[in-house]
């Protein structure tokens, strides 16, 4: 008996002790949920306070007198006169407009600085399309330069605001209040191409480029990775050459996306000549690469279809084919969609692959079609973040809101997909 | 006439075969008294022309298209002179890109020696000719395999064996891709590889313990041979891959037993899924954030605390990536807990463990093979994943074991070697192929074990 109540005893001291330790357990279960979860909002939280600015341009409004003594310039038409001409001259002087002290050389430099690099060309352009311009005043939005639009939009930050001289932060102060710098929402981000300067740069020549490519992706994984998943489902006899596909297919499901990179430059551009840089070549690239999980998530949704319905067909005279291709696969091709739409949206935030077959090239014009050189979202945004200047990391963060806002997209239309079209058996 | 045009005007034929067929069924029925004295429905008779159309004309096109260009260019550096032949590759890839150059009008013809220009026009007639030869041959081939398939049209022919035998061979051939493409990815690696052991003897590649591909322009020029030792990179590798374990294993280990054990169904209908986005996020806006989010936090919390970092350690683009890998072992983790059977857990419970106990010594112990196997899966991930260490990692070979320097790793070094403009034929080139290889080998090793391991651990209950 004293034997019993002294195991009891023990088995009671150690229970708060016990008690204790699970609690433990349990809150360290909890932190690493709020690690995980934590660091989801840190990430969002950090891009989205980067690049909120990318969607904000800064533009300097001025009444430009286009003198033609000054641009050193009677005739826009001509296009050796246009050469020697001086276009920035008339920005400089509707600038001094303002600040009429400013009046040496070195002071005229700086005023130049404030205004972004391509804004000469810009009136070059506009003298060419319209020549009769020439010796008139227009009032004319040009975009601000890289250092002042940082300034703009980060006031605070001296780590940003010393790349400006003390006068130019002066003049800039002044203009902002006088209403001729201006910030309003980047429509060029949405309109161009890839650029030098921050300013120019948009991001619709990648977004065309990853439709292209993915457009290609599509094309080719979607029927090829049903129609395996179909084979392997369903007529595929049970012997080693099965057994090998299989393998296989599992193998290449985990094989580090950059190998695929390697198998396009070593096969498609060195063996079949295929051009570098263009979509097709990244979109068959890509298509290799997501064809497992759309296989796998295709077999998976045959694999749900019940039993009865091949039955209840076959009963009625149908063969083998006539069942497959009129009640499995229409009754799986939901839950093969939703694979394929995760696959494709896993295939548009890929990177390291289209880096080797030449992806990464610097491309100002909007592609226009399958054989045109162009980039995509992804590397478009690796680009830009390993460039040096503020603008463009500010664009790389409103490239990567642009590229999360697609996924999402697309990973809903997959849970929409599945809850609105799926059948529970 | 082109590719991307031809590909287009067969499927307008192959429907324009599918229609013409379809009526000539219907036709040949009418006088048999219905489609019933048929022995396949039109629809049969007509894909089977569809197929008949498409098909071979598509072989013939992918075949041509897909070696035109080699046999061009060799056929026109056999016209050169004699004395003029290239005597190495990339002295022909040189003389190809001017001819070409020539050819598509980017370069005055009378800037370049004569033989040059000469074999621009040849180019240029071989060119069109291969163009129009090739429209001519596929549309052919389109015709008369549509035509074949209108004379089959009749009452006697079973048309649907046809077509679904022929169905069956495309879904088989569709399987046979991943075949191929494994194929495909071992041939690209090996030959290269086999060309730059030629150069690099195996036993340097593999041992040696510095790295610096430079290659020289000049023989005699200093520094000429570059070192190709793999072992710093694969240190470095090995460095940020341990990092990210350490983070992804407890926090996505830990998280899954929670979830599983603890949480309350609302709970984990919210969490999971939440969760389960760090795996959708693509991998370039992870090395965003670490390359500059990240890195320089762990810089300047290392100067306060009087370290030096490196701004691109191991460590920020390590943590990072085990951010990333979390969800990847956590679901895995969650599957192998989850198929513990009830039982086990209701025993030791009965016994009067508590949840915690239950959990360390029953089911963990039980779940333990499954969750090696997970973790390895996650490792051949972190070993393979390219763009966290491309822009957060550094280039310099270091072998060190602080995670506070600047390491590279073997991805880093393929991308940066292949990434614009390259000879084909330089040991700097080959050398990311062995790199390629290599990554390829160790990943397929580490799927292969862990995927044994889960199967295993699964037949063992069910």
């Amino acid at each position: 008996m004293s034997d019993q109540s002294a195991q009891a005893e023990i088995v009671r001291n150690s229970l708060k002790r016990r008690y204790r330790k699970e609690r433990r357990f349990r809150l360290y279960g909890i932190l690493a949920i709020f690690i995980a979860l934590a660091s989801l909002f840190i990430l969002f939280a950090d891009i989205i306070g980067k690049g909120h600015t990318g969607f904000v341009k800064t533009t300097i409004t001025l009444e430009v007198v286009l003198d033609s003594e000054l641009m050193y310039l009677d005739d826009p038409t001509d296009a050796d006169q246009r050469s020697m001409a001086d276009f920035s001259a008339p920005i400089i002087a509707a600038l001094q407009e303002h600040f009429p002290e400013a009046d040496s050389a070195g002071e005229k430099r700086e005023l130049g600085r404030l205004i972004g690099t391509y804004a000469a060309s810009e009136i070059r352009d506009l003298l060419i399309a319209k020549p009769d311009l020439l010796n008139s005043t227009q009032s004319i939005e040009f975009p601000a330069h890289d250092r002042v639009s940082v300034y703009v939009k980060h006031p605070d930050n001296s780590q940003y605001s010393i790349k400006l001289s003390e006068q130019q932060q002066r003049w800039v102060d002044e203009l902002l209040e006088k209403g001729v710098i201006d910030t309003s929402f980047n429509d060029v981000l949405f309109s161009r191409g890839d650029s030098r300067e921050p300013a120019n740069a948009g991001v619709l020549g990648a977004i065309v480029g990853s439709l292209l490519t993915m457009l290609v992706t599509l094309a080719i994984a979607f029927p090829v990775g049903v129609a395996a998943a179909v084979y392997l489902e369903e007529f595929a006899p049970q012997n080693k050459i099965t057994d090998f596909i299989e393998v296989n297919i599992n193998n290449l499901a985990a094989v580090p996306s950059i190998i695929f990179g390697l198998l396009g430059l070593a096969v498609f551009i060195g063996l079949f000549g295929m051009p570098r840089s263009v979509p097709v070549l990244g979109g068959m690239v890509l298509a290799l690469m997501t064809l497992p999980t759309i296989i796998i998530s295709s077999r998976a949704a045959i694999k749900s279809v019940p039993p009865s319905i091949r039955e209840a067909a076959e009963g009625i005279g149908a063969s083998k084919m006539q069942v497959v291709l009129h009640h499995v696969v229409p009754l799986a091709m939901p839950g093969m969609l939703t694979g394929s739409i995760i696959g494709m949206a896993q295939a548009l935030g890929e990177t390291a692959p289209l880096l080797l077959i030449g992806m990464v090239a610097f491309i100002v014009d909007v592609p226009g079609g399958f054989l045109d050189s162009a980039t995509v979202l992804p590397v478009q945004i690796y680009l830009w973040a390993s460039s040096s200047e503020q603008g463009f990391v500010e664009l790389a963060s409103a490239a990567i809101m642009v590229l999360l806002t697609f996924m999402i997209i697309m990973n809903a239309l997959a849970i929409w997909l599945r809850k609105r079209l799926e059948r529970r058996w | 006439m082109q590719t991307a045009n031809l590909l287009p005007l067969v499927l307008v034929l192959a429907v324009v075969a599918y229609g013409l067929a379809y009526m000539r069924s219907r036709a040949v029925a009418a006088p048999l008294g219905g489609i019933r004295n048929l022995k396949a429905l039109p629809v049969y008779y007509a894909s089977r022309a569809a197929l008949w159309c498409a098909i071979p004309a598509l072989i013939v096109l992918a075949v041509w298209a897909g070696f035109e260009g080699k046999v061009i260019q060799g056929i026109v550096i056999a016209t050169l002179p004699q004395d003029t032949w290239p005597e190495s590759p990339g002295q022909a890839s040189l003389i190809l890109s001017q001819i070409s150059n020539v050819a598509a009008g980017n370069l005055n013809p009378e800037f370049v020696p004569e033989h040059i220009a000469g074999a621009a026009s040849v180019l240029e007639a071989m060119e069109s000719q291969s163009e129009n030869f090739k429209a001519a041959l596929v549309l052919l081939v389109a015709v008369a395999g549509a035509g074949f398939a209108w004379t089959r049209v009749a009452p006697h022919i079973n048309a649907r064996l046809n077509v679904e035998t022929t169905l069956r061979r495309i879904f088989f051939v569709c399987a046979a891709l991943a075949v191929l493409t494994t194929a495909g990815i071992v041939f690209s690696v090996i030959l290269e590889t086999v060309r730059f052991f030629n150069r690099v003897p195996i036993s340097e590649f593999l041992f040696s313990t510095s790295w610096s591909p430079q290659t020289a322009l000049r023989a005699d020029q200093v520094g000429s041979d570059g070192a190709f030792g793999v072992i710093p990179l694969f240190t470095g590798t090995l460095l940020i891959s341990a990092i990210a374990l350490l983070v992804a294993v407890p926090v996505g280990l830990l998280s899954a037993i929670y979830l599983s054990e603890y949480a309350s169904k609302r709970v984990r209908s919210t969490a999971k899924p939440v969760m389960e986005m760090l795996a959708g996020i693509p991998t370039v806006v992870y090395g965003f954030f670490a390359a500059l989010t990240v890195a320089p936090f762990i810089r300047d919390v290392a100067e306060m605390v009087g370290l030096q970092a490196s701004s691109q350690s191991a460590l920020a683009a390590g943590l990072v990536m085990g951010i990333m890998i979390v969800p990847f072992v956590s679901s895995l983790s969650d599957d192998v807990i989850n198929a513990v059977p009830q039982t086990m857990r209701d025993g030791s419970l009965a016994l009067g463990a508590t949840q915690s106990e239950t959990m360390k010594k029953v089911i963990f112990p039980a779940a333990l093979p499954g969750i090696i196997g997970g973790i390895l899966l996650a490792a051949s991930r972190a070993i393979g994943e390219t763009m966290i260490v491309v822009m957060a990692a550094g280039l310099a070979a270091n072998l060190t074991a602080n995670p506070l320097e600047s390491v590279t790793t073997v991805t880093v070094q393929i991308a940066t070697l292949l990434v614009g403009d390259q000879e084909f034929d330089s040991a700097k080139t080959l050398s990311a192929f062995a790199l390629g290889m290599l990554l390829f080998l160790v990943t397929l090793l580490l799927n292969v074990i862990a995927l044994k391991i889960v199967r295993k651990y699964r037949e063992q209950y069910e």
